[in-house]
């Protein structure tokens, strides 16, 4: 095979491998859209509370480490036996002696 | 005492010390199957693969010991005899061989492999699905380069396929397109995927800059249990209705899936992981280990088979991380890059890369769930370009 035709046959190899895939994700955000549970319109909600320093992403961080935070996360979604992108964390907070 | 001296003079000529005088490489090739036992055992460089292609290596190179004949193999490509013949004048890895050359052993894998997969981040973020095509990269351009070093089409196709970094994967195209390169391609997928952690972080900070790194995505959407159970079907029906050639791979991982995720056939998706993964993982390193003999293996196509290999990862790599660039600007810099490099398959090895990378920028960061979803889509990939290159060169 020439080094022309490789080249050929390259460019047409990734182009299907993307076309394919490209196209699965349309199949797939379409059949996402189709079967997900609408939500009901959300009430006017209250003023965002202020963010917690050492917020990581969605999840409100208060007085805890980011590795200690994934490690509760871990251990919830172990106990409850449903995968961690099923769960939704709202905050987590270490409670002090007093707290308790 | 002649009668003494006959019988161990013939039970000297009869063994292996004696005969493994006849051809240095043997030793040489005994010595490199005891290497790669100690890179499995002591190193744990994916030893469940790894211990049993090293052993196979070993069988097959002990001299007088006959349990593989790759010119029963030759003759069966040239369709003289059939797998009847090898079953009769065969030794017992010619007969596990079978089940590669079937493809028998790299589709009950996948079977395993898909009822150990999550295809959740994938489902909540379909977009993970340009980058695990773009991370097929590394096939075609290691296909183009040993094309330019004077591979024949075939073989140069079944190195490509390193590059998808799937075991299974480059084990089942090779076999149906350069059977007498098993033994290297395979070592190379499986060594390359477990030297990941070296191969891709330099890349990486190379491709990057520090503020993408610490880019934090943020959470995926939910993903319901219908959406699950629907996902193995709906890509089953369209990738091997556009692709037929890779429906046994495909259609074994999507059936692994729908096994675990249906709920409803627990068992089955238990033994699939475990049992049934366990004991054609021991009959696929053995028999793949076993086509290294030393006059087939000691070449220096060899050595041009484990480089390209090599580039094969890297170009993966880089393809994944240049998308990821580009959605990161496209999305207005909500996507961290980093999560390309995880399109290479490997699961979950690269997506923990990824995690390690981005939390090393940024240690609030948590990618993993993250580059699950282009690590999956990448086995899909994977999947879809060897179906495509058996279509042209099978």
């Amino acid at each position: 095979m020439s080094i022309q035709q490789a080249a050929l046959y390259s460019l047409l190899g990734i182009s299907v491998v993307f076309a394919t895939l490209s196209i699965l994700m349309v199949i797939v955000q379409i059949f996402y859209n189709l079967t997900t549970p609408k939500e009901e319109a959300p009430a006017p909600a209250a003023a965002p509370a202020p963010e917690a320093p050492g917020s990581a992403g969605g999840v409100k961080l208060y007085n805890t480490d980011p590795r200690d935070a994934a490690m509760v996360m871990a251990i919830v979604a172990d106990s409850l036996g449903k995968p961690l992108n099923e769960l939704r964390f709202i905050s987590i907070k270490e409670i002090g002696e007093k707290e308790q | 005492m002649s009668t003494i001296t006959l019988v161990l003079g013939r039970l000297w000529e009869t063994s292996g010390f004696h005969m493994i005088t006849s051809d240095w490489r043997q030793l040489v090739m005994i010595l490199l199957a005891c290497v790669l036992l100690y890179m499995g055992v002591v190193k744990k460089y994916e030893p469940l693969l790894l211990v049993g292609i090293a052993f196979g290596m070993l069988l097959t190179n002990i001299p007088g010991a006959d349990m593989y004949h790759p010119e029963l193999w030759d003759e069966y490509i040239a369709g003289t005899i059939t797998f009847t013949e090898i079953i009769h004048n065969g030794g017992l890895l010619d007969i596990l061989y079978i089940g590669v050359k079937s493809g028998l052993y790299p589709s009950l894998i996948f079977l395993g492999v898909g009822a150990m997969t999550d295809f959740g981040p994938l489902i909540a973020n379909p977009k993970s699905m340009l980058l695990g095509a773009a991370a097929q990269f590394g096939i075609f351009a290691a296909f183009m380069l040993a094309i330019v070093i004077g591979f024949p089409a075939n073989v140069a196709a079944s190195i490509g396929i390193v590059g998808g970094a799937d075991g299974p994967t480059a084990i089942w195209l090779t076999s149906m397109l350069a059977p007498e390169f098993l033994a290297p391609i395979a070592i190379a997928a499986y060594s390359y995927m477990a030297l990941i952690p070296m191969i891709q972080p330099p890349i990486m900070r190379l491709l990057t800059t520090e503020e993408e790194r610490k880019i934090k995505m943020e959470q995926l959407r939910p993903v319901t249990k219908a959406q699950k159970i629907l996902f193995p079907i709906i890509v089953t029906i369209f990738v091997c209705m556009l692709l037929p050639s890779v429906a046994p791979l495909l259609g074994c991982l999507m059936l692994g899936n729908l096994t675990k995720e249906s709920g409803v056939t627990d068992r089955l998706s238990d033994t699939a992981q475990n049992a049934l993964m366990n004991m054609v993982t021991i009959f696929l390193s053995m028999s793949v280990g076993a086509t290294a003999r030393y006059d087939r293996f000691l070449t220096l196509r060899t050595i041009e088979i484990i480089v390209l290999g090599l580039i094969a990862f890297e170009f993966a790599t880089i393809g994944g991380l240049i998308i990821g660039k580009i959605m990161c600007k496209l999305s207005g810099g909500k996507i961290n890059p980093l999560i390309g490099s995880a399109g290479v398959s490997a699961v979950p090895m690269a997506a923990k890369v990824a995690q390690n990378e981005g939390q090393k920028a940024n240690p609030s960061n948590f990618l993993l769930m993250h580059a699950m979803g282009p690590n999956v889509a990448g086995v899909i990939g994977s999947a879809v370009a060897a179906g495509l290159l058996l279509a042209l060169f099978g």
